[in-house]
């Protein structure tokens, strides 16, 4: 049986409802272990009413993510860097 | 125009079913017309929204399976057992219908048809769908970077795609190394089993050479191959990952 997350490129989607580049090619920084890596690489849990993103070595919450019909609320309490390819 | 398909808030649009293609008993590839499409690189997908008469709605991302630039934008689908969204595009969509789509998404799980290096492409299951898109876009754009598909399916007939990868396999275009996990080919000399080191070794460009490396399919099938490339010297930065979750039907 395969583990039941999938990994950060199912981000893309929902992200891309809000932010105008892809932020799944930015490197996150994680405010648990400090690693640093692409969002495309991180751990979804996208099973919940809403997306969880945890960081690959140390499991923080990385990303909380929940639609509602008319507003999305967006907690990026896990990660203290964003960096962007331009 | 790599740009400009990354660029921008996603929006949902209308596609149209133009033709569906029966590729394996549980797959299927549906061909979508889809208005305002703003070109794709091969290796990104796109999020379906299904709504229902009442209202309830769900969504589920589907790897593009075709070159840019095609006249449709396709999308193959395995059916996943009790899924919400996968059966009802595999057995009951037919030509004229229409859904809802947004895409195309995702700019880190791509292929530049640009990029001279070696390319080795490892796919589980449905796995194969970005992939495929890869290796159609370096056959329609006379790219000449060279392919390796390491391809991973439980049986000879669950592979999607085997009669225009042999074809592609025959011109030289992409070399085809299959792994039967459940039954081999009669007359096959490697019994059924998972991909190892020794089979990567053989069908694998050497890490040495550098390739450039994507790796797609259920997450377990994705976390077992990508230790694999690791423990065989290959770079993790050269290693480009895309899992689908536990069922690997999605997308």
């Amino acid at each position: 049986m395969s583990p039941e997350w999938t990994d950060g490129n199912a981000l893309a989607g929902p992200l891309g409802e809000v932010f105008a580049v892809d932020v799944t090619t930015a490197i996150g920084t994680c405010v648990g272990c400090g690693r640093t890596g692409l969002v495309a690489e991180v751990h979804v849990y996208a099973q919940a009413p809403g997306v969880v993103a945890r960081c690959p070595s140390c499991d923080t919450v990385l990303i909380r993510m929940v639609r509602t019909p008319d507003r999305v609320h967006l907690d990026l309490r896990g990660l203290t860097s964003l960096t962007f390819p331009l | 125009m790599a740009r400009a398909a990354v660029l921008g808030r996603l929006t949902w649009r209308v596609a149209s079913v133009v033709e569906v293609r029966a590729e394996t008993a549980t797959a299927r590839t549906l061909l979508l017309d889809v208005p305002g499409w703003p070109g794709h690189l091969p290796g990104q997908h796109v999020d379906v929204r299904l709504t229902a008469d009442d209202g309830y709605s769900t969504q589920r991302s589907y790897s593009i399976a075709s070159a840019p630039g095609q006249p449709t934008v396709d999308l193959t689908v395995e059916a996943v057992e009790e899924g919400e969204v996968s059966p009802y595009l595999t057995d009951v969509v037919g030509p004229g219908d229409e859904f809802e789509l947004r895409g195309p998404i995702g700019g880190w799980f791509v292929w530049r048809s640009d990029d001279p290096a070696l390319v080795l492409l490892v796919a589980g299951g449905s796995g194969s769908v970005p992939l495929m898109a890869m290796i159609r876009t370096r056959a329609a754009t006379g790219a000449t970077a060279p392919f390796r598909l390491v391809y991973s399916v439980r049986t000879p007939e669950s592979a999607i795609y085997a009669d225009e990868l042999r074809r592609l396999a025959a011109d030289g275009a992409v070399d085809v190394t299959l792994v039967h996990t459940r039954r081999s080919p009669t007359g096959s000399a490697r019994p059924p089993g998972r991909l190892d080191a020794a089979l990567l070794e053989s069908a694998a460009w050497p890490a040495a050479d550098a390739p450039a490396v994507f790796v797609c399919g259920p997450t377990g099938f994705v976390e077992a191959a990508a230790t694999l490339l690791v423990a065989a010297g290959h770079d993790p930065a050269r290693i480009k990952t895309e899992r689908f979750g536990p069922t690997g039907g999605a997308r």
